[in-house]
């Protein structure tokens, strides 16, 4: 690998994304449309009164099959920012890798930081330049959510495929189950929820959105796979533990068992003797 | 057409490397030592928006002395390459000893076959999982590289700062105990150096990826004051 010395007519400057394709690193893009790639399903964020809840379900599914039970899909981009992903899984993975770097390497470059609305239009414009290995199947469709540490609030913006970046100023959802878990948040958003209230509504949206769409995966109480969560708070990027987001999701499903009736629906089971009996 | 002179190779080397020296005494000196927690440096450096040490990847930082352009240019392509080799293999196979060296071959290159070499000196630090792997290199204009152990003193007053750290320098030291050996060491006994005359950053062995911390403000002033 050549040390990247540029002369000052044609240097990159602090994008990373520049350097790579300077270097021969970008990848290339599939020239036939792939089948069944593997693809990350439900996210979402929602904002409260301190900061953004982001939380993402952890299945991965390739067509009718479940391809992983633990994928993360909320990821810290730096100190006071987050990103959620949905799509096909690689390129998803690869993106968030990349937008890391690119606001990091901004950083150091520069000295100082991206502001927030810098750093959801680095993403945009990633989300753009992906738009040819959308087409053949590859589409990423992420979340971005973060603490505005120069306005002092909580920010979060959605993004299509063509690389629309659209700032939200309550919640966002994105994903196969996105419609059912946006539903749920809609119905139960307020503004200037707590923590622990944003946290509870996350969980009941992503458990709704798991028992409606067979690609989003609901609480695996057998394994003991949970959803992942995070606050991005003034206080910056932080997981919600685990064993908080299971007893969450516990309370949850207590709540459900003496609200719902959980016996075998009520009405004639249908019969396949023809009534010989 | 005009034959050039002759000159020998001897008296090339010997010119530029008189430029070069005399482009790097102009400016202030700088120093990194080990210390219980990392590697302090400490810059003399009375900008606080023009910085002499910046952080290159995770456990690595780079200081510079001598002409800001240039060694601003050799930072960045510093943390081009940092940046590209921890995206193409892992984070972990980032390292100062493969920069120093990639440094080194720039700046040797320069040296040789450019009009006028470089007028910087430059460090690569890294701070290891304990002090026995904590790592200096020092980089001259002419791509020499030295590997230090202890301490590292860049500039054109380096053998004096040199010997007043080497009589001071305390490894056990905490940062505040290592500060006072630096600005002591700089300054010299004839004056005292202020929190606004110096630039100081650590790179701290506390268990974070992004080990580069810059000390400034109240922070500065605490670790100043005397004990």
């Amino acid at each position: 690998m050549a040390f990247p010395f540029f002369a000052p007519d044609d240097d990159p400057g602090p994008n990373f994304s520049a350097l790579l394709r300077r270097t021969g690193f970008a990848p290339s893009v599939p020239t036939e449309k792939l089948e069944n790639v593997t693809h990350g399903t439900t996210v979402i964020a929602i904002r409260f009164a301190e900061g953004v809840v982001m939380a993402g379900d952890r299945r991965a599914t390739s067509g009718h099959l479940i391809s992983h039970r633990t994928m993360e899909k909320v990821y810290p981009a730096d100190r006071h920012s987050g990103v959620a992903i949905a799509g096909a899984a690689g390129p998803a993975m690869e993106m968030v890798k990349l937008f890391q770097l690119q606001l990091e390497h901004y950083e150091k470059v520069e000295g100082t930081e991206l502001s927030l609305e810098g750093k959801a239009n680095q993403l945009s414009q990633m989300v753009r330049g992906h738009l040819p290995a959308a087409m053949q199947g590859m589409a990423v469709v992420p979340l971005f959510a973060g603490y505005d540490v120069r306005r002092r609030a909580g920010r979060l913006f959605q993004f299509d495929i063509t690389g629309g970046r659209y700032e939200e100023a309550d919640f966002a959802t994105t994903g196969s189950g996105s419609l059912h878990a946006g539903t749920v948040i809609k119905i139960g958003y307020r503004t200037g929820m707590t923590r622990e209230e944003t946290l509870d509504l996350a969980i009941q949206a992503l458990f709704q959105a798991a028992d409606e769409d067979s690609a989003t995966g609901g609480p695996d109480l057998v394994r003991g796979i949970f959803p992942t969560m995070a606050t991005i708070t003034g206080r910056g990027f932080e997981s919600v533990p685990e064993d908080e987001i299971e007893q969450r999701f516990r309370g949850l499903l207590d709540r459900l068992a003496t609200t719902e009736d959980t016996t075998a629906p009520a009405g004639p089971s249908p019969s396949m003797d023809n009534g010989a009996r | 057409m005009s034959m050039p002179f002759y000159v020998a190779p001897e008296q090339v080397m010997k010119d530029r490397a008189d430029y070069a020296r005399k482009g790097i005494a102009r400016g202030r000196s700088l120093t990194a030592l080990t210390y219980a927690d990392g590697i302090l440096i400490c810059a003399e450096n009375s900008s606080n928006t023009l910085r002499k040490v910046s952080e290159i990847y995770d456990k690595i930082a780079f200081a510079g002395v001598g002409k800001y352009n240039e060694f601003d240019s050799l930072r960045i392509a510093g943390v081009r390459a940092a940046d590209l080799k921890g995206y193409s293999y892992s984070r972990e196979d980032v390292d100062a000893r493969s920069l120093a060296n990639q440094y080194a071959g720039i700046l040797g290159n320069v040296f040789t076959h450019e009009m006028k070499p470089m007028e910087v000196e430059i460090l690569v630090a890294e701070v290891g999982v304990d002090s026995d792997h904590d790592q200096l290199f020092h980089i001259l204009y002419d791509g020499s590289v030295v590997d230090e152990k202890r301490f590292s003193v860049l500039g054109g007053e380096a053998d004096a700062i040199a010997d007043r750290l080497g009589e001071a320098w305390d490894g056990s030291a905490d940062l505040a105990g290592a500060l006072r050996c630096a600005t002591s060491a700089l300054s010299g006994p004839d004056r005292t150096l202020s929190a606004d005359d110096l630039e100081v950053a650590v790179l701290e062995r506390n268990g974070h990826r992004r080990a580069f911390r810059r000390v400034e403000g109240a922070e500065l002033d605490a670790a100043l004051a005397p004990a």
